[in-house]
């Protein structure tokens, strides 16, 4: 790299000098140190970016990946280990950049562009917000001082106790049949342990792949030996000398917390929470960064251009238009989202004249009981054509196939074990397939 | 430009195919096929985004 070395952890240098290796007018700061942030720097030096360089990351690790924090990390054959994508030497030697580990961005001022970070201050030419999303608080559980036994699984950290807690052979309880929990349920029986999941919808994963498919995954929960309580909701953790030991559930037809009337207690000794995650924004607030009314979320353009001058955002954290919802905003919490947007984001902030959408298609994958699930597009459809029905079951091998109609287009597809299909019908999704089309490819025809 | 995929490092998540369809396909086992290892310089953008993109790293593009 041409640049001089900003391997140094000041936080206070703020460059910016103007000149050729200073095209944004000040550095480029990435707020947010996962995925979408990585990418993001990664992009920049990859398309020739000379100017400063700065990762922001409340994490004290350089980013790594998460998927196999509910996958590898826990299986009983892993090693619990999971290494950075980069060391910090490669990042601050061969990609040049200035990381600010450990640190949380407090706030942003845009008018004079600056980012604060507790009580320091870094100047931005061109920012990228990627702070991703954190675990929803859950009633009754203090985020910094959780009863002993009760886990989110957002972090490494996260992710080592659950291990730990399973090595114990745990009586496990897991609220929420998101992936997350999902895929601790299965992780649970790949080591015999009995798991109950508990989920206020009727369905597991009824936000991603809508009601009809998540039936599916019941079925395939309960071939497993994992005991599922839909419709379900909690009164509260039961905890004991600061440790927990159950979960009561709210009384039937009670979605609520804090129920007078007691429900039924499950014994636990690991209780993980995955009840979903909200966008990690609060550092904006009040910045003029629009904010989804829902959730908080960032809300950009279809170049994830916040509308505030230099200011974009990807990742987790993001609402974008899409076109699969006829431009209606949504934020995806996939790690292919992640990836794409990090990248696609830098490139149209380096050359916003000739900044692209962001359009692809939403991907993501999960891993239950050995079986690969994986879904491409928008669940939010019209029909869902069940096409191939085998495979919930543990004893059959065929797999399962779901295809999403809206109008007269393939909108989306869900596969069990149908590795070789999938990205076939991404590019149908992408390309405004015809459904009858897909439907004769999925039968044959 | 040969491009090579480590089939025991490959999940078969698809995000190859997905770039380049031309050159890479995810089998019925659920590993990555190449179709062609020695692709058209044509192809170079669309293969450099298969490996960028690949959540495991499995894809090296020589040359």
């Amino acid at each position: 790299m041409s640049t001089p070395s900003s391997a140094s952890s000041s936080p206070d240098s703020t460059g910016g000098t103007g000149g050729t290796g200073d095209p944004l007018g000040g550095p480029l700061v990435v707020v947010g140190a996962s995925l979408a942030g990585l990418r993001a720097v990664e992009t920049a030096r990859r398309l020739g970016y000379a100017g400063e360089l700065v990762l922001v990351g409340a994490e004290p690790h350089p980013p790594y990946d998460r998927p196999p924090l509910s996958k590898a990390v826990l299986a009983p054959d892993g090693d619990g280990e999971v290494a950075p994508f980069h060391p910090v030497e490669h990042l601050e030697r061969e990609l040049d950049v200035r990381l600010l580990l450990g640190r949380a961005a407090t706030g942003l001022d845009p008018d004079r562009r600056i980012v604060r970070v507790g009580d320091d201050e870094l100047a931005y030419g061109a920012l990228v917000v990627a702070t991703g999303a954190a675990p929803r608080p859950f009633p009754g559980v203090d985020p910094a001082d959780p009863p002993r036994g009760v886990r989110h699984l957002r972090t490494l950290e996260d992710a080592l106790a659950v291990r730990a807690a399973l090595e114990e052979g745990a009586r496990t309880v897991v609220v929420g049949a998101g992936f997350i929990g999902s895929e601790v349920a299965s992780a649970a029986r790949g080591r015999g342990l009995p798991v109950t999941v508990v989920e206020a919808a009727p369905v597991p994963l009824q936000r991603s792949v809508g009601p009809e498919v998540g039936g599916v995954l019941t079925d395939l929960h309960r071939a497993h030996g994992t005991q599922v309580r839909l419709g379900a909701g909690v009164a509260g953790l039961v905890v004991e000398d600061g440790r927990v030991t159950g979960v009561r559930l709210a009384a039937d037809g009670d979605p609520g917390a804090g129920s007078a009337e007691e429900g039924e207690l499950l014994p636990a000794d690991l209780v993980v929470l995955g009840t979903g995650v909200a966008p990690a924004t609060g550092w904006l607030e009040g910045s003029g960064v629009p904010l989804h009314p829902g959730d908080r979320g960032v809300v950009a353009d279809a170049t994830g251009h916040t509308g505030v001058g230099g200011v974009w955002a990807a990742g987790d954290v993001v609402h974008l238009p899409q076109p699969l919802r006829d431009g209606a905003h949504e934020r995806f919490e996939h790690w292919t989202s992640a990836a794409d947007h990090g990248a696609a984001v830098v490139r149209n902030l380096l050359d916003p004249a000739a900044a692209q959408p962001i359009e692809g298609v939403p991907y993501f994958w999960s891993d239950l009981y050995g079986r690969r699930l994986q879904f491409v597009g928008t669940p939010h459809a019209d029909e869902v054509r069940v096409v191939h029905a085998g495979g919930a079951g543990a004893e059959t091998a065929s797999g399962f196939l779901a295809l999403y109609r809206r109008e007269d287009r393939l909108v989306g597809a869900f596969a069990i074990d149908r590795p070789r299909e999938v990205m076939k019908y991404r590019r149908r999704v992408a390309s405004d397939g015809a459904w009858d089309e897909a439907l004769a490819f999925a039968t044959g025809g | 430009m040969r491009v090579v995929a480590d089939r025991g490092t490959c999940e078969g998540l698809g995000m190859c195919e997905a770039m380049a369809p031309d050159v890479f396909e995810v089998g019925d086992d659920g590993v990555v096929d190449v179709l062609d290892a020695t692709p058209d310089e044509s192809s170079r953008a669309d293969v450099q985004a298969a490996v960028l993109a690949c959540p495991v790293l499995a894809l090296t593009l020589e040359g």
